[in-house]
């Protein structure tokens, strides 16, 4: 995946760089604004991360012209500021996700898989998600595993919903209280993981092998195991 | 509160100066009064001496008939005068004059006669009249005097006047007095208000100047100048400790994903995953921590009240049971929701929710198994109440002020994990939205109720 990094700090540069090829992205990088807007609007990547106080040109400016342009790259944007109104300000210009400076190399590599794979799924209209014999039927909202019917709670459901989309990729904790809950908080336990072991216990137990897997320190992956 | 004028100083101050200026008016008016009537009672007294020294020479001169003939001559050049005359027999019938009858009252000690009398030629009007009596040779008698009608009219005059000035002097000043503090009033009122708004959280606000540099301008600009200094020092402060936390959020990452990092290239059955699994951990909890002291800085700060919007709160009741009844019943405690009433305000969504959830937490961490967390929202009066309770070890009344403080821990609750900046952030989010968080005694347990005032959420301008 062809990946633009437009980030000012050399030191979050050059870790990002790194992180990213490790995991086998094609990286370019532009420390300023200006450079930043003419690699994003010349060329074209898989995805972009963008920082938000940029020398030159703003990191919005950017996000801004690439959609005025009618680009749909998936742009991720980092930022300092960590306050809820910077995150929508930065939502409304037209970016897909955004993550306060300090970040875990982890939450980003988990967010810019997941927009990755929404923007490679909105051509592909799949109906049913599947994880080895684990089957999602979005249309009926129905879950069958080795062919028997499970029956969840529908926050469970979506839970499951999106596991299954992000499915072989790690996806955070906040990740997702923001996306399957709805709500940009800290908890101070980890409330999420008590409804991850209630979902394990329905898909999981009395299965084999188990697909609903803890990620140390990062989050959570439903996959096949190899 | 606001200044009500009956108790402005200015009022107060309006309000003796009025009385003493009454006072003096009062002594003024009334030393004229003294004089003019003083004057005018002696030129009477005078003209009637010396109406009496005349008769006295034509009775001298001309005997008894000469000072009839005067009287008679008197009387008929002037019939209207303002002079007194009788002349009687012994018996005191009338022979001359234009007193139809002696008066019948006794001289006083001084000799003069103050008496009223039917004059016949006016209708038989009564007039008061002053004058003297003698007693002539073979028992005759004289009287000479003055109606002292114009006298006693200037006297009523006088006072009139005496009592219309006090009656004018006194509501003036009580105009002025009000007039005066108005203007003053509103000015401080100014000053008041700015200071309640600076008070409630805005320092960006000044009090106008209105350039006259009296006391009050300089009163405005002294506040002025301590209100910069203390918006400078609370600038300071916010920068330094969101420096801090920051300065130190940064590098703690790096070490975190440092941490992260080994973590993948650590062999599968290394010995050494569990530690490095723990020190992520730990790094996390001290990110949290610093996340937690910034978010708090920051709600404090205030800039979080221009994205209110309308928060359904049942939905948010709802959404938070759901999340955390799951936890409850891990730690197999009874978990009950109940929603009386479908309320929304004005506010932040997602603080409310970090505000709930920060009390549902704290429920059921101090709640032993087999214990109780009930949420509870009621619309009480002009009042949203969300209702927190548990069946724990409670907090002692004594402590119940401090556990909103930073980093404050009950000495029970040392060895469970927590920053210590729970209640902390319920608190800021509590005063964002003009809210007042309860701490009750739930026997046993704590009830902490979260009690947001609804209709507009703004402060008041």
């Amino acid at each position: 995946m062809r990946v633009l990094v437009v980030e000012d700090d050399s030191q979050v540069a050059a870790y990002l760089i790194k992180g990213l090829k490790e995991q086998g992205h094609n990286v370019d990088h532009a420390a300023d604004g200006k450079n930043g807007l003419f690699l994003a609007s010349s060329e074209d990547y898989d995805a972009m991360i963008i920082d938000r106080m940029l020398p030159e040109l703003d990191g919005l400016a950017i996000v801004k012209s690439v959609r005025a342009a009618g680009k749909t790259t998936p742009m991720l944007i980092l930022s300092a500021l960590g306050e809820v109104d910077a995150r929508v300000e930065g939502l409304r210009a037209g970016g897909d996700d955004y993550l306060t400076k300090p970040f875990a190399f982890s939450e980003l590599l988990a967010r810019l898989d997941a927009l990755l794979r929404r923007a490679r799924q909105t051509t592909a209209t799949e109906t049913t998600l599947r994880v080895a014999d684990l089957e999602l039927d979005q249309l009926t909202r129905t879950v069958k595993r080795g062919g028997i019917t499970i029956a969840l709670q529908p926050r469970e459901y979506r839970l499951l919903e999106y596991l299954m989309h992000n499915a072989g990729r790690v996806v955070t904790r906040t990740m997702l209280l923001e996306q399957v809950w709805d709500y940009y908080f800290d908890p101070q336990t980890n409330v999420i993981d008590v409804h991850i072991s209630r979902l394990r216990g329905k898909i999981d137990k009395n299965f084999d092998p188990p697909l609903l897997q803890t990620v140390r320190g990062a989050g959570y992956m439903i996959r096949e195991p190899e | 509160m606001r200044a009500s004028l009956l108790h402005t100083s200015t009022f107060r101050l309006a309000l003796v100066y009025m009385v003493l200026f009454a006072g003096s008016v009062l002594i003024l008016l009334g030393f004229i009064y003294w004089s003019t009537v003083t004057y005018m009672a002696e030129q009477t007294d005078a003209t009637i001496r010396a109406e009496i020294t005349g008769l006295a020479e034509q009775y001298r001169e001309r005997g008894l008939n000469g000072l009839e003939k005067t009287i008679s001559e008197r009387v008929e050049r002037d019939p209207n005068g303002s002079s007194v005359y009788l002349f009687a027999s012994p018996n005191r019938s009338p022979l001359a004059g234009n007193l139809s009858a002696w008066p019948d009252v006794l001289p006083a000690a001084d000799g003069w006669l103050d008496f009223e009398f039917k004059d016949p030629r006016a209708g038989g009007r009564v007039f008061q009249a002053r004058a003297r009596a003698f007693v002539l040779q073979d028992g005759l008698h004289l009287l000479v005097g003055r109606d002292t009608r114009e006298l006693k009219a200037t006297q009523r005059l006088i006072t009139r006047a005496l009592l219309w000035g006090i009656a004018m002097t006194l509501a003036l000043a009580l105009l002025g007095g009000v007039v005066m503090s108005r203007g003053m009033l509103r000015r401080i009122e100014l000053i008041n208000q700015t200071s309640r708004n600076i008070m409630a959280g805005d320092l960006s606000q000044r009090i106008p100047i209105r350039g006259s540099g009296d006391e009050l301008d300089q009163l405005a600009g002294n506040l002025n100048t301590m209100i910069d200094e203390i918006e400078r020092l609370m600038d300071g402060i916010r920068h330094v400790s969101d420096n801090i936390a920051h300065d130190l959020r940064t590098p703690l990452t790096r070490l975190r994903n440092r941490l992260e990092q080994l973590l993948v290239d650590l062999e599968d059955g290394s010995p050494y995953r569990s530690q490095v699994e723990q020190g992520i951990a730990e790094a996390d909890q001290l990110l949290a921590t610093f996340a937690a002291l910034l978010r708090i800085a920051r709600i404090e700060a205030g800039g979080h009240k221009a994205r209110f919007k309308p928060v359904d709160l049942a939905a948010l009741v709802g959404d938070a049971a759901e999340l955390y009844e799951a936890l409850a019943e891990e730690k197999q405690l009874r978990f009950s929701t109940r929603v009386d009433a479908s309320v929304s305000l004005e506010g932040d969504r997602d603080l409310l929710f970090q505000a709930l959830t920060n009390l549902i937490d704290n429920a059921i961490k101090y709640t032993p198994a087999g214990g109780e967390v009930s949420l509870e929202l009621m619309r009480v009066g002009k009042t949203a109440d969300i209702a927190v309770s548990d069946t724990g070890s409670g907090i002692a009344e004594t402590e119940r002020d401090k556990v909103g403080q930073r980093f404050y821990r009950l000495e029970s609750s040392r060895n469970t994990p927590g920053s210590g900046l729970g209640l902390s952030l319920v608190k800021a989010v509590a005063k964002l939205h003009r809210a007042t968080l309860l701490l009750e005694d739930n026997a046993p347990g704590l009830k902490a109720t979260l009690r947001l005032p609804l209709g507009p959420n703004r402060e008041d301008r």
